[in-house]
């Protein structure tokens, strides 16, 4: 099995000096893409690919690439999306920390494909350890001629910075993101004009996700067909995986795109731990929908999770146990998307808190009958299509499923007056 | 009015340096200023503004915004208790309670000596070793009541 992401990381150990990573083949592909490629080649080999964004949405990545004008006089942005703070997710970290190096040559690939100059890597503030390495990194490449002017001798310069960020989860979204680049409020921005076209201080901008930038390395070296022959589905490569929540082995993992979750609950995460079972998952963080036991064969692939009525999202998984009240969890879920509204629209901003109210007085054994309609009204009106982002949509993708498989349990708070699950 | 030191208005113009837009590093700028004052005060807003070509008040737009850009004094320490799913899936109330019985303190408050202010936190991103919090720039994870004494005493 090939793990080209996290070969060279183990735990506990200091990342790749840029020696070490060059002596393993490192920045090879930057010697490949900057001596022997066209910038419109690297798009289309990275298409050819399949790669998809592994940031969420899953979108094809050289496709994204390709709707940046190229002929346009002026700069042009790249920035490597590094603000991990989907709940339940802790992938990018791995790879922050653990190879900085290869997250650096992904980055000059794709500056490089969209004849960018100017990158960023936008890392969330609590990433400590992983703003110590990327600085170390950056200024290692600096000196072996990898960033800066006239890199390899090749004419093409690039300058590579780190922002850390003060703490939004909104500055994920990849607009909201460029707006707290600039020194604003990250409040998402209208689409279209997307980034690709008109992104960062108005120019053209690719933000890519962390774990994205760091196939590409790869895909250079090894070529699209050997990308799509290491995967288990139609979609491509391999897949940073992890599970938490009660189970035996908590971890992340890297392995084949598609393997079942089946397999990755109880083959990796070791199962539930003794005395819990198994009531569902979030697959891809706090907003995605749940999945139960009827899905646990379902391979863990952007369509094939899509066909189960969820999202991969960042492919790590939550998991909710019986000993814990699914009502509980959804509380959890909605206080954090209330708290982090960016504030702009008003459905997100209002309805949100509401659910939130909702779901605690449940809790507080207050729950009256007509609550459950004012949630299902509210998956409808906070749905895609009548907020101004997706952040809402997203809160909801929980909500509407936790009504869908544990209604029973939404109904038992509110006749029993109580949480069955408080001693 | 409070007048920014020449090392913080030396550091802040370095960051208006790397950037096409002044504005742009204005975040930045009221990093600087918490980190040399551990708080980001009325007085200290308007002396940013000044400095960037903003008003006061589109400055603290930017600053109330953000979740770890203070606009209240803190604590010599700042504790922030993951209170996201995967913590609260394995009982990171246990931390938070034991915390506040030990220091007398809920979340948004500082202790009386100035020592600790205890927070919320969305996140911290180390799910498989929940529960998790951070103490100013040091993480800690696979958290048990029992380990918080010792880890309280490092901070002083």
């Amino acid at each position: 099995m090939e793990t080209p992401l996290t070969q060279h990381i183990v735990a506990d150990r200091q990342p790749l000096s840029l020696k070490e990573y060059e002596r393993v083949g490192g920045y090879e592909s930057v010697r490949k893409v900057l001596k022997q490629m066209t910038p419109s080649e690297v798009t289309e080999l990275v298409k050819a690919s399949n790669l998809k964004g592994r940031g969420g949405a899953g979108f094809g990545t050289g496709v994204k690439w390709s709707f940046v004008p190229m002929d346009v006089p002026g700069p042009k942005y790249l920035v490597a999306n590094a603000d991990e703070m989907e709940p339940g997710t802790f992938k990018d970290r791995l790879l922050l920390e653990g190879n900085p190096h290869q997250l650096i040559e992904g980055m000059i690939v794709a500056s490089y494909a969209i004849q960018a100059n100017i990158s960023y890597v936008f890392l969330r503030w609590a990433y400590k350890l992983a703003a110590h390495e990327i600085t170390k990194a950056i200024q290692e490449a600096y000196d072996a001629g990898y960033l800066g002017e006239n890199i390899l001798g090749t004419g093409y310069t690039l300058d590579m910075h780190l922002h850390t960020g003060v703490g939004r989860y909104m500055c994920g979204e990849e607009t909201a993101l460029l707006n707290a680049l600039e020194g604003k409020r990250a409040n998402p921005r209208a689409k279209p004009p997307f980034p690709q076209v008109s992104g960062l201080y108005g120019r053209p901008t690719i933000v890519n996700n962390v774990e994205t930038l760091c196939c590409l390395p790869h895909i250079v070296n090894k070529g699209a067909e050997w990308f799509k022959s290491i995967s288990n589905s139609e979609d491509a490569g391999t897949k940073i995986y992890g599970i938490s929540g009660r189970v035996k082995k908590p971890g992340v993992w890297e392995l084949p795109m598609g393997v079942t979750v089946r397999e990755l609950l109880e083959d990796y995460a070791g199962g539930m731990k003794d005395g819990l079972k198994f009531r569902g998952l979030l697959p891809g963080g706090a907003s995605t929908d749940f999945m139960v036991e009827e899905h646990l064969d379902v391979k863990m692939d952007y369509a094939s999770v899509a066909k189960a009525g969820s999202r991969m999202g960042t492919g790590t998984m939550i998991i909710l146990d019986d000993k814990t009240c699914p009502v509980g969890f959804v509380l959890n879920l909605q206080h954090f998307f209330a708290q982090e509204s960016c504030g702009f629209c008003t459905p997100c901003r209002e309805g949100l808190p509401w659910v939130e109210k909702i779901l605690l007085a449940m809790e507080r054994g207050e729950g009256k009958p007509e609550h459950l309609n004012i949630l299902d009204f509210h998956t409808q009106f906070l749905g895609p299509g009548n907020t101004f982002c997706a952040l809402a949509p997203g809160a909801m993708e929980p909500l509407q499923s936790a009504l869908k498989y544990f209604r029973a349990d939404f109904e038992r708070h509110i006749t029993e007056k109580r949480c069955p699950w408080k001693k | 009015m409070e007048n920014l030191t020449a090392e913080e208005i030396e550091k802040i113009e370095h960051e208006i340096s790397l950037v096409p837009v002044k504005k742009a590093a204005c975040i930045e700028a009221l990093k600087v200023v918490q980190q040399h004052r551990g708080w980001v005060s009325d007085e200290s807003i308007k002396a940013v503004a000044d400095l960037m070509d903003m008003s006061p008040a589109e400055l603290d737009s930017v600053a109330t915004f953000y979740n770890l850009i203070f606009r209240q004094p803190v604590g010599r320490h700042v504790i922030l208790v993951c209170d996201s799913i995967s913590c609260w899936v394995v009982g990171y109330e246990n931390i938070r309670e034991y915390l506040t019985a030990k220091l007398g303190i809920q979340y948004g408050q500082t202790t009386p000596d100035g020592r600790f202010t205890m927070l919320p936190n969305v996140c911290l991103g180390c799910c498989d070793h929940a529960p998790a919090l951070m103490i100013d720039n040091d993480l800690y994870k696979d958290l048990e009541p029992n380990q918080l004494d010792e880890i309280l005493n490092k901070y002083a």
